[in-house]
């Protein structure tokens, strides 16, 4: 059940005006984006063109909690296909970072930003690695790119992460 | 042509694809690629971005303007990474990004490094397609691997989106994979739902649906009856290598379908060492049965 009292009309503007989301009005509905969608096929709690049309009718809330945004693999067939431009892989990323400026952030995705932010890297690079290398005669990694962390305190990702920024 | 590269590696193939790594070092050796290493290249960017898009993109620009520093194109060996860094390659160098392009070389000045969009990003498979070309790949093949049928994995990133790639493959119908795979001779097979993403990317988010996305896969390279698949990409890799077991005593199912790296394949038919050069012990479904029977047509 939708209650129109409780829907946010700006929320597609919102979207629009952030990076990727710029094309969501675009949108007329024809669902050639669900329909050739991997992630749907094997799980439709994942439905790109549902999500479109959530977010134009302004349910905001219910899509910035939402655990199916996070749902995207990311695979770009949506954005090959398109008839009417609207970028939704691009969209879907405009979408999570909304939600993660209203503190929505899976706990996934802060660890990887913690792996960043210590190692520079998503994964760390042990001394076993590294003795293969020397081994095979490769260059040896660093094991920190103390660098990462500098730009993320810069661009201030983890305080974004860490709670409420909406305006 | 002689291409010079700096490698990008990104997080994921030193660490869980070095079989990857090792086997492309050698490939491009002898093809003439020649390679340079920049240790201070760290995270592309593509993790972050849909977290935070700036970050995503500052972490871009820092990897660019490293190799633009020495005055280098970048080769790289994961798909998001090829996919991410060019995306900001095309962003930050157009003038829509130009306001963008200006806040990140702020943040980077602190690192001494600016990115003025010169760097230009390239997959190794494409640098093997456009810079090297397919005659001359054709030509370092030594032992044709005639009796093998191969079931080619594209990915999505390699090129998708296409509007970034410079319509270097059909985003629908690509065929760069399939004639680098009959180039050292072997059969590429089509089989149903080709294109089909891994699923990698939401593995940490829903590790339910990414397995059935493998499994649909590996259903149908059987189907195909392909002796192994090739794929361009350490996390598809993961996907179809190291889940696979997995899968198999999940879903109480059978596939022995050896998943190498196109590097590890065209090693092969160049007569590079399989354990040596290519580290095919690193592979978790084992390459040995495959070996066994291009040896017994008559190949290295």
């Amino acid at each position: 059940m939708i209650n129109v009292h409780e829907m946010n009309p700006d929320f597609k503007s919102e979207v629009a005006k952030v990076h990727g989301g710029e094309n969501i009005k675009n949108c007329f509905a024809c669902g050639t984006c669900t329909v050739s969608c991997p992630v749907f096929a094997t799980n439709p709690e994942y439905n790109p063109r549902k999500i479109i049309r959530m977010v134009i009718l302004g349910m905001k809330e219910v899509v910035l909690k939402s655990d199916f945004i996070w749902l995207c693999s990311g695979c770009y067939n949506c954005y090959e296909l398109c008839p009417r431009d609207v970028k939704i892989t691009d969209l879907m990323g405009a979408i999570r970072n909304i939600a993660v400026k209203n503190g929505h952030l899976p706990d996934a995705h802060m660890a990887s930003l913690e792996l960043l932010e210590k190692y520079g890297r998503l994964l760390e690079v042990s001394e076993f690695e590294n003795k293969v290398r020397e081994k095979k005669d490769i260059p040896l990694l660093k094991a920190e790119i103390p660098d990462i962390k500098s730009l993320m305190d810069k661009t201030g990702v983890m305080d974004i992460v860490g709670g409420d920024n909406d305006e | 042509m002689m291409s010079k590269y700096a490698l990008f590696l990104g997080c994921t193939v030193p660490v869980r694809g070095l079989n990857y790594e090792l086997s492309a070092r050698k490939v491009a050796d002898r093809l003439g690629i020649e390679i340079v290493d920049i240790t201070d290249f760290a995270c592309c960017g593509f993790p972050i971005a849909g977290v935070h898009h700036e970050t995503g993109l500052t972490l871009a620009a820092r990897n660019l303007a490293l190799a633009e520093a020495q005055g280098l194109d970048i080769m790289t060996l994961c798909s998001a990474c090829t996919g991410h860094l060019t995306k900001a390659q095309k962003h930050l160098s157009s003038p829509r990004g130009t306001e963008e392009q200006k806040k990140i070389n702020d943040y980077l000045g602190g690192s001494n490094l600016e990115y003025k969009g010169n760097t230009k990003v390239k997959h190794f498979a494409r640098v093997l397609y456009e810079d090297v070309g397919l005659d001359k790949v054709k030509e370092a093949v030594t032992n044709p691997l005639t009796s093998l049928t191969i079931a080619p994995h594209y990915g999505c990133h390699y090129i998708k989106p296409s509007t970034i790639f410079d319509g270097f493959d059909d985003p629908i119908n690509p065929v760069s994979l399939d004639k680098l795979i009959e180039v050292t001779g072997a059969t590429s097979v089509r089989y149903k739902n080709r294109l089909q993403c891994c699923g990698g990317g939401i593995l940490s988010i829903s590790e339910d649906t990414s397995v059935k996305m493998v499994k649909e896969k590996l259903d149908n390279i059987k189907t195909a009856e392909a002796d192994a698949m090739t794929l361009l990409c350490p996390f598809c890799s993961i996907m179809y290598d190291e889940y696979q077991p997995t899968i198999e005593t999940s879903f109480d199912a059978e596939y022995n379908i050896p998943v190498l790296f196109y590097s590890q394949l065209l090693g092969i038919a160049m007569g590079l060492d399989p354990k040596k050069d290519l580290a095919v012990k690193i592979n978790q479904v084992k390459v040995s049965p495959l070996l066994e029977k291009v040896q017994a047509n008559g190949g290295a």
